[in-house]
């Protein structure tokens, strides 16, 4: 029996604000959330450009030991976690038992693995380490630490694919729920900000160099995009078996009634013709939904000329010409990277339940494939009742989610 | 620096580091049962000692048999000598 799959719950830390409503807002008013670091320039960064979380009052309190394991990008996703329990009314106590899972995309943590080392070059002793480091260091630490905070007692994973990690974790929590294999999964991505993790992205000068001018710098679909900007943040959805959470009374956001996947099987860093495409009729089929039926694309598209171009093609080849409203939120965010695929999930159900699609900024020229498609540069007024979000990461590795809403009235 | 000055400091170090009440530091207080420290903490114990008292101590198997507050009072007496003086 396949089941109906419920959002009933999100959350988010975002370069753009720290709770749903602030980046509800920021997403209706095209705010920008890209500065510039320009101590990464004295690095020899080719650009300095950066998504920026600002430090903010944690409401989860967690103690000494348990930041100990914690990178700060995994404290982000564990405050993305409580707003959305919160929201979603569940009992925390009910996520204590093996029909709960977590899983969420990471590809890194780099920060940590860098730390230890220099610590290991000072000290000369292993001993000298301390207990946090080797469980900060891996990229499982993201699923381990919140799995021992919100005590779950069913699947307890993380799922690397690089910028496709939490696209992919949100579909495949989606399918386990589906499938009657867990009831409830926290589920989303994360991404670390720091030069560390960043220099040798930056050495393939995929980066925008619009460094005068951070908030224009990232221009998904515009003719004059010059690369992408990093960022990141941590974005969390709580999704139910929908007939569970009905039957507790949870308001139910929406769904995730589509997952597709595909992999381009050809270069490891320049995306293919139809990988994408074939990730979105996937998503379509599981879902039963049809392209006419979808009202909004959040896109994958990164500022990059190549990718953009692309997904733009992969887009026109499914839908048509200028068929579906489209727009990448990451001119606003910049790249989140192994977050992007559960932010966006995230961010098109605050645009769903507010009736509204996000714009994407700084599109002033369309080139002669981003010309072919409707994206929106303001934000607009609309009810979608099924939107797509893409994402693409490296090594050809494609997610596409199929989120569908009730029809506010 | 007198041995009493050792204990206190001892103690105000593992405390802040463990989020412990000083007034439960007692020296027959067992570190796992009493006091809910586990293994993991034990490395960082090591590490909280040598910064606070400017010591190497690394892997040194004496650490295994240290149970109870005491024993660690007895343990970082007996490296007096090696205590660089109190920052204050």
């Amino acid at each position: 029996m396949k089941h109906r799959v419920a959002i009933t719950g999100i959350g988010i830390v975002s370069v753009l604000g720290i709770s749903v409503s602030e980046v509800a807002q920021a997403l209706w008013d095209g705010k920008s959330g890209i500065v510039a670091e320009p101590g990464r320039k004295s690095l020899g960064f080719a650009s300095c450009l950066t998504g920026s979380v600002p430090p903010f009052p944690p409401s989860l309190s967690l103690s000494k030991k348990q930041r100990k394991t914690m990178p700060d990008f995994v404290q982000w996703a564990a405050e993305a976690c409580r707003q959305a329990i919160k929201q979603s009314g569940i009992d925390p106590e009910a996520l204590r038992n093996g029909d709960s899972g977590v899983i969420f995309g990471c590809d890194s943590s780099c920060m940590s693995v860098v730390e230890q080392a220099q610590l290991l070059l000072e000290k000369k002793n292993t001993a000298g380490l301390g207990s946090g480091l080797v469980f900060r260091s891996m990229t499982s630490c993201i699923s381990m630490n919140l799995g021992t905070l919100f005590k779950i007692q069913g699947a307890c994973w993380t799922l690397s694919a690089a910028c496709a990690s939490s696209g992919h974790a949100v579909g495949q929590a989606a399918d386990l729920i589906a499938f009657g294999r867990q009831e409830r999964i926290l589920c989303g991505g994360a991404q670390e900000i720091n030069w560390q993790s960043m220099c040798s992205f930056d050495a393939l000068g995929a980066f925008s160099s619009r460094e005068n001018c951070p908030h224009t710098a990232s221009r998904p679909f515009d003719a004059e995009r010059d690369g992408l900007v990093p960022s990141g943040g941590a974005a969390a959805l709580l999704l139910e078996r929908y007939d569970v959470a009905e039957k507790r009374g949870a308001v139910i956001l929406g769904e995730v009634a589509g997952y597709g996947f595909s992999s381009d099987g050809e270069n490891i860093s320049v995306p293919s013709e139809h990988g994408l495409g074939r990730a979105m009729r996937m998503a379509l089929a599981t879902a039963g939904a049809r392209t006419e039926e979808v009202g909004y694309i959040c896109a994958h598209a990164t500022s990059t000329p190549v990718g953009d171009s692309v997904e733009a093609r992969n887009i026109v080849g499914l839908f048509g010409e200028r068929t579906v409203p489209v727009s990448s939120t990451k001119s606003m965010t910049g790249h989140e990277l192994w977050m992007s695929g559960a932010a966006q999930a995230v961010y098109s159900t605050i645009m769903a339940g507010r009736e509204f699609l996000a714009p994407n900024i700084n599109f002033e020229t369309p080139d002669e494939w981003s010309a072919k498609l409707d994206i929106i540069t303001k934000a607009r007024p609309a009810a979608p009742r099924i939107i797509l979000c893409n994402s693409a990461g490296f090594g050809g590795t494609n997610a596409s989610l199929l989120l569908r809403f009730a029809r506010q009235r | 620096m007198t041995d009493q000055k050792v204990i206190e400091r001892a103690n105000a170090a593992l405390a802040q580091e463990f989020e412990l009440d000083l007034g439960s530091m007692l020296p027959d207080a067992l570190f796992r049962e009493d006091l809910g420290l586990d293994s993991l903490d034990t490395v960082d114990m090591v590490v909280v000692l040598e910064q606070e008292f400017g010591i190497k101590i690394g892997k040194d198997p004496a650490i295994a048999s240290i149970r109870t507050v005491g024993d660690m009072h007895a343990y970082i007496l007996g490296k007096k000598r090696e205590i660089s003086p109190s920052p204050e």
